[in-house]
């Protein structure tokens, strides 16, 4: 047919308009102002306030940020709901902790491998299930949550239930990611690898395949019959998803020095990245992270309130939680906020 | 341009398409006309590789496309729209447009361009930046008819354009699928709308049950009487 780029005659003027228009609306002077905020305020925070524990929080939030932005790829802008993030994590933090321990090898390899393996087994899941209707997809990572846990906590090779001990290092902190002396370098670390991934969040959003996960996600069918291979982009957005998770998995390792089943394989955890992101607002670039600033704080305090993992309690206050997003806020948060300043 | 043949569809014991055999020639306009559960759905579905034929062949272009993926079909020069209307909700009018052309580039800048120049033709220039959950039915016919255009495909199948839509947008709609013509686009058209269907269509193919049961020009269909029986009644006669 003829290229629809020249428009019929007479038409002209408001096709020229349209098209002399940025591709997207540039950013307003209030969001600059609040962008800039934002980032003198992370970058200044851990002089300001010193103690281990107000930068804790920061490098926690920093750090499960970006995995609840690694949940956003996957359920948010593609639209396929993984509920066995944990699993991802689980990987990232036992190939960063494990190498080192047991062979002496860099965690920057060991999160490199986590990578590696989180993403084949982002394809063993994804392969079977992504070819089928429904919710297969979503019940298999749950399954596979539940497995890597098992599996994790009986093999004693890997130490079992009681888990890996990461060996203390003082002389090479950067090689080793370990820094006794003070939480700074730990900050800017996760506060570096939380500006990547969302840089490249930022970056999907604006491309060819950020808006096919979106056309995914709003009808598989319409997208298929416009040539989407949906399959093919499923997995792309699993193995992205999967790669952010991991990374911070390894980095959790890295950080607490002692990694077990139950603080990375846990369904809680994949259910507190799946939070995090409907808190913060789904499939909004910022959502993940607002979420994660104002549920691990949270979280924190049902630690202390009720103790250790938290027991069942935090489980209730999460669910309660689930219900009041969907419920009122189905936007999360940032979109809280985009009606209160009015776009 | 396609050659379908013996074409055969069953779900259990229903036959949806018995063997059903026809050509489309480049430039042409195909009406298929046929009452509720006739098999023409079917026939777009295993047309466009929504669903896998049992039995025969379809070809285009003279390669055989059964059992192929829908989105490899588009690929191969096959847009459909849908009777039940599949926006993008939550994107905006010129980004679900772009899914379609992306295929082409992999430029943003120049599949906005693109997509524009397609809204302008199905005049939804003014509402591109809205999203497409807020349109009416109309609009979203023609967005879906936008959308399956910026694929830039040879054959076009077109689920009941004027389905759905008052009847002041019907003429806008029929002069868009006239403009396709003018294009020299090849379009396969499903039509509950006798008067749209007659005024469009080159040659129309009448289905009853799942089988063909007659096919020509509109006024000979008009006058066939196993069609007049079947689907059209007394009043067509």
């Amino acid at each position: 047919m003829r290229s629809t780029s020249e428009p019929p005659s007479g038409v002209q003027g408001p096709l020229r308009e349209a098209r002399a228009e940025p591709l997207r609306p540039p950013l307003t002077r209030g969001q600059w102002i609040a962008l800039v905020a934002v980032m003198v305020f992370v970058l200044v925070y851990p002089h300001v306030f010193t103690s281990p524990y107000a930068r804790h929080i920061l490098v926690m939030i920093f750090i499960y940020g970006l995995a609840a932005q690694g949940w956003n790829v996957i359920a948010g802008y593609c639209g396929q709901i993984s509920l066995g993030q944990a699993v991802f994590f689980g990987i990232g933090a036992y190939s960063a902790a494990f190498l080192y321990a047991k062979w002496g090898i860099s965690p920057w390899v060991g999160m490199a491998v986590g990578v590696a393996l989180s993403v084949l087994v982002a394809l063993f899941i994804g392969l079977p299930t992504f070819r089928l209707r429904g919710h297969y997809f979503a019940i298999a990572t749950l399954v596979i949550g539940e497995i890597g846990y098992t599996l994790v906590a009986n093999w004693e090779f890997v130490g079992g239930a009681t888990g890996v001990w990461i060996p203390i290092d003082r002389d090479s902190p950067w090689t080793t990611l370990q820094f006794h002396e003070s939480k700074l370098p730990n900050y800017y670390l996760a506060l570096g690898f939380l500006a990547a991934g969302t840089a490249i969040v930022a970056w999907l959003e604006r491309s060819k395949i950020g808006l096919y996960f979106r056309a995914i996600r709003e009808d598989p069918d319409a997208a298929r019959s416009l040539g989407v291979n949906i399959t093919a982009y499923k997995l792309v957005a699993l193995s992205i998803s999967a790669a952010f998770t991991s990374i911070a998995g390894s980095q959790i390792a890295q950080y607490v020095l002692v990694i077990d089943p139950e603080n990375t394989f846990l369904f809680l955890i994949s259910i507190l990245i799946v939070l995090m992101t409907m808190l913060g607002g789904l499939g909004t670039l910022w959502g993940p992270i607002v979420g994660a600033g104002v549920l691990f704080p949270l979280s924190e305090l049902t630690r202390v309130w009720f103790g250790g993992t938290g027991g069942a309690q935090d489980l209730m206050i999460y669910g309660a939680l689930i219900l009041l997003i969907s419920v009122f806020w189905p936007g999360g948060l940032v979109s809280l906020v985009r009606r209160l300043v009015g776009r | 341009m396609l050659e379908v043949e013996d074409l055969t569809k069953r779900f259990g014991g229903l036959v949806a398409n018995d063997q059903i055999s026809f050509r489309v020639d480049a430039g042409e306009i195909l009406g298929v006309i046929g009452p509720n559960g006739a098999g023409k759905s079917t026939l777009f579905e295993l047309v466009s590789g929504f669903i896998r034929p049992d039995g025969g062949d379809v070809r285009f272009a003279g390669r055989s496309i059964a059992g192929k993926r829908p989105d490899v079909i588009n690929r191969l020069g096959i847009a459909r729209t849908f009777q039940k209307l599949k926006p993008f909700s939550n994107m905006t009018v010129e980004e679900n447009v772009m899914v379609g052309i992306m295929q082409h580039t992999s430029s943003m800048r120049a599949a906005r361009r693109e997509a524009l120049g397609a809204l302008d033709f199905v005049g939804l220039l003014d509402k591109r930046r809205a999203p497409a959950h807020g349109l009416s039915t109309g609009q979203r016919k023609r967005l879906e008819l936008a959308r399956a255009m910026s694929t830039r495909p040879r054959l076009m199948l077109l689920d009941e354009v004027t389905g759905g839509v008052d009847q002041r947008s019907i003429p806008g709609l029929i002069e868009l699928v006239e403009g396709l013509r003018r294009e020299g686009m090849t379009v396969i058209l499903v039509e509950h709308n006798m008067q749209v269907l007659m005024s469009l269509a080159d040659r129309v193919m009448a289905l009853h049950l799942g089988a063909k049961i007659a096919e020509g020009t509109p006024a000979s269909i008009r006058e066939n009487r196993q069609v007049i029986e079947s689907y059209l009644g007394a009043a067509y006669a």
